[in-house]
């Protein structure tokens, strides 16, 4: 046999390895501690901007969730409220009740005259009034003819003064309330007739242009109707879907030009969504605008390709053995699907399901096309009903400049976020469910 | 790239050794390495399974070439060889599992007891039921130790009352031999047991179908000795009720638990033959090299 040439020592095997190694360590250690420091820098930086967003959403968002109330003494007159004295329901109802609220107001500043004077007077409470007015006697007709001390609604510019958000020292011309409001206002908190309480309205009723009465419940409702058509059509059809195209269909070019449209589905701007179901949903199909049904399959088209992305992802991470167990066993493919690889790729599967679900949650350009933009004051009953959704009604209130829909957006930013945690809860806890550690 | 690394190592072998240990060892003539033809009688009297000019593809590459061997009743053959040789994958043309792979092409005549099992009107449903499988790593499914036995029953409707299935069960993990280990905890997973009572779990829910082969791809690589002897002794146990083919890398395990022995190489059969005779007196070149640990 040939023998190979033994081959020159290279220099560097002559010199002594700890020296070398010495010389630069220190310079790799600097390195390691840089990178470090940047990986620190970034998260630092990061944090940063959660805290300041989240501190300036509650900072201005939570005074909305407190509303400031006048008690005011009325005294429910028969003349006024009931003048044949028959107690027909109907006659009732459509009784003069803001004269009373009036009556009220100048039984407690008797002194204030002249028109100007009294509509300003009239002003610090809300419109809302009259109508708290008649839903207590349309409840209670035994009222008629008491007098009681009731907490009526102020109006959104008392609400805002007595929140400290208008600046006294500014010229009586440039504030949204004058020198003698604000007087009564102080006159009022003297006797303690001005109480800020729980705001109820906030969670109960729909838009209103009047801030002090309006609520996020018709977005809250809208939201909850359309997230539920997106559920339930984009779950069952993206896990019927995953589970043909990985553990059923062929591979071949058919397959692959399908995959490869899905991933860029799920890439699509959502607005081009939101032409699509403008074009299909109402335009072809003459479905109503506004309908949580159209926002539900519009988000739904947005929802699949997540969902059969990640399904197919969590089906392919089902470990082998197991296919080959149940097939082995005689175990036909789609019980062999049925009984042991969905199960197992459930947990995958929901997270999938959830991750869509939120960005459907949070999205309200597509909604904007079909008309989910309208302003809607009543709270929507069924998926046929025209509403809006949260993100929408964000938009819409930020665009308003009264101080009082400043706080209310912040308000519903809060509800929003706040219904994303229980989603994301609950998702965690149906995956726990499932979970199966064994 | 490794085929040919392994013939040449082949042929240095041949060069180093052929002319001495070898002939002292045989007094009947072998067969040369060069030969690829099967030597041996493939052929039994009462047949379970017989398989004739099996050839598989993997795409463009053959993985199997023409084997032909019977399988006898009740009998329990060993398939061994080295690493790639077409063993397993022939293990797995016998329950069609290789169905599931997409480019595998399975060509040739493979019968139990009369029926061709790649014959279009054979559901491979009927086919695995009446074939069980133990596979390399214990695979019980994540569910309680009764849920695994009782699975393949369930399926395939055996039962029909929970105190039949009950019994079934029983019998099935009392013929695995895992019954007084696991009876105070048939509602703990199955994966909660250890490696070698996993794989009895495994054999026992292969049992609880009552097939007539069952089919060993090297069930016990995955365990320590102790767990190995105890499955050795119920391979030959399950003997008397059941068909077994087992494929294995240990040649001793070949010998403690086969009749029959066959010998692939690079997807050859090189060899078939009563297990006493191809370990003491081997017939074929490859075959001697590899059980005397020359090679493989």
């Amino acid at each position: 046999m040939n023998k190979p040439t033994p081959a020159a020592v290279p220099a560097a095997f002559s010199r002594d390895i700890k020296t070398i190694v010495n010389a630069g360590l220190q310079r790799r250690h600097a390195a390691e501690r840089r990178f470090r420091s940047y990986g620190l820098i970034a998260i630092s930086l990061g944090l940063l901007f959660v805290v300041l967003m989240f501190a300036n959403i509650i900072g201005k968002g939570y005074p909305a969730f407190w509303q400031t109330y006048v008690q005011v003494p009325i005294s429910f007159d028969p003349a006024v409220i009931d003048p044949q004295g028959t107690r027909d329901p109907v006659a009732i109802e459509s009784a003069d009740y803001a004269a009373l609220v009036r009556a009220g107001m100048r039984r407690m500043f008797p002194t204030v005259e002249g028109r100007t004077e009294l509509r300003a007077l009239y002003a610090l409470v809300s419109s809302d009034a009259t109508y708290e007015l008649q839903r207590r006697i349309h409840q209670n007709p035994a009222l008629i003819g008491s007098s009681q001390e009731i907490w009526l609604l102020a109006s959104a510019t008392v609400d805002t003064l007595v929140k400290g958000n208008i600046d006294r020292a500014l010229d009586e011309t440039e504030r949204p309330i004058k020198d003698n409001q604000i007087g009564w206002v102080d006159k009022l908190q003297a006797a303690g007739k001005i109480e800020k309480q729980f705001n109820t309205i906030l969670f109960s009723s729909g838009d209103s242009r009047e801030p002090e009465q309006a609520g996020i419940r018709g977005a809250l409702m809208g939201s909850f109707y359309t997230l539920l058509i997106t559920f339930l059509l984009s779950f069952p059809i993206g896990v019927a879907t995953a589970v043909y195209l990985e553990e059923f269909a062929p591979k071949n070019r058919w397959t692959d030009l399908i995959e490869v449209n899905i991933n860029n589905l799920a890439a699509v701007p959502s607005i081009v969504f939101g032409l699509l179901g403008l074009a299909v949903f109402i335009n072809f199909f003459d479905l109503p605008r506004s309908a949580p049904l159209v926002g539900g399959l519009v988000l739904s088209l947005m929802t699949l390709p997540v969902i059969i992305i990640a399904g197919r992802a969590a089906l392919t991470s089902v470990p082998p053995s197991i296919r080959e167990a149940a097939l082995g066993m005689g175990a036909s493919k789609l019980q062999m699907v049925g009984h042991h690889v969905l199960p197992l790729a459930m947990p995958g599967m929901l997270t999938g399901a959830i991750i869509g679900m939120a960005r459907a949650l949070g999205e309200s350009a597509p909604l904007l096309m079909i008309g989910m933009v309208a302003f809607i004051v009543d709270v929507p009953k069924g998926i046929m009903d025209p509403a809006t959704v949260l993100p929408v009604q964000i938009y819409l209130w930020s665009d308003l400049p009264e101080r009082a829909f400043v706080e209310r957006t912040s308000a519903a930013i809060m509800v929003l976020l706040a219904f994303m945690v229980l989603m994301n809860g609950l998702a965690i806890i149906l995956r726990k469910r499932f979970e199966r550690r064994w | 790239m490794s085929t040919t690394t392994i013939e040449i190592k082949t042929a240095l072998d041949a060069t180093l050794h052929s002319d001495t240990d070898a002939d002292k060892r045989s007094s009947v003539e072998v067969t040369d390495y060069n030969n690829r033809q099967t030597v041996g009688k493939i052929t039994v009297d009462h047949p379970k399974m017989v398989c004739r000019n099996v050839n598989v593809y993997y795409g463009a590459k053959q993985a199997l070439k023409n084997v032909g061997i019977d399988i006898g009743i009740n009998e329990v053959i060993a398939f061994i060889g080295p690493s790639g040789c077409g063993k397993s994958t022939f293990l797995r043309c016998l329950n069609r599992m290789n169905d599931t792979i997409v480019a595998c092409r399975v060509a040739g005549q493979i019968k139990l007891d009369e029926d061709d099992i790649y014959d279009k009107s054979i559901d491979v449903v009927q086919l695995r039921a009446r074939i069980g499988m133990v596979f390399q790593k214990p695979n019980p499914f994540p569910k309680s130790i009764y849920e695994n036995v009782a699975y393949g029953p369930r399926i395939h409707g055996m039962v029909n009352t929970k105190a039949e299935l009950d019994e079934l069960v029983r019998a099935s993990l009392e013929r695995a031999g895992l019954l007084k280990e696991v009876e105070k905890r048939m509602n703990e997973p199955g994966t909660s047991l250890s490696g070698g009572q996993q794989q009895r779990l495994c054999i026992a829910r292969a049992v609880a179908v009552n097939p007539e082969v069952i089919l060993m791809d090297e069930p016990c690589s995955a365990l320590d000795p102790i767990a190995t002897a105890k499955i050795e002794e119920l391979i030959d146990e399950l003997r008397e009720n059941y068909t077994i083919v087992i494929v294995t890398h240990s040649m001793q395990q070949a010998a403690r638990v086969s009749q029959r022995t066959a010998y692939f190489h690079l997807g050859d059969l090189i060899e078939v033959g009563e297990t006493d005779q191809i370990f003491t007196n081997p017939k074929h070149k490859l075959t001697e090299d590899y059980i005397t640990g020359r090679f493989g």
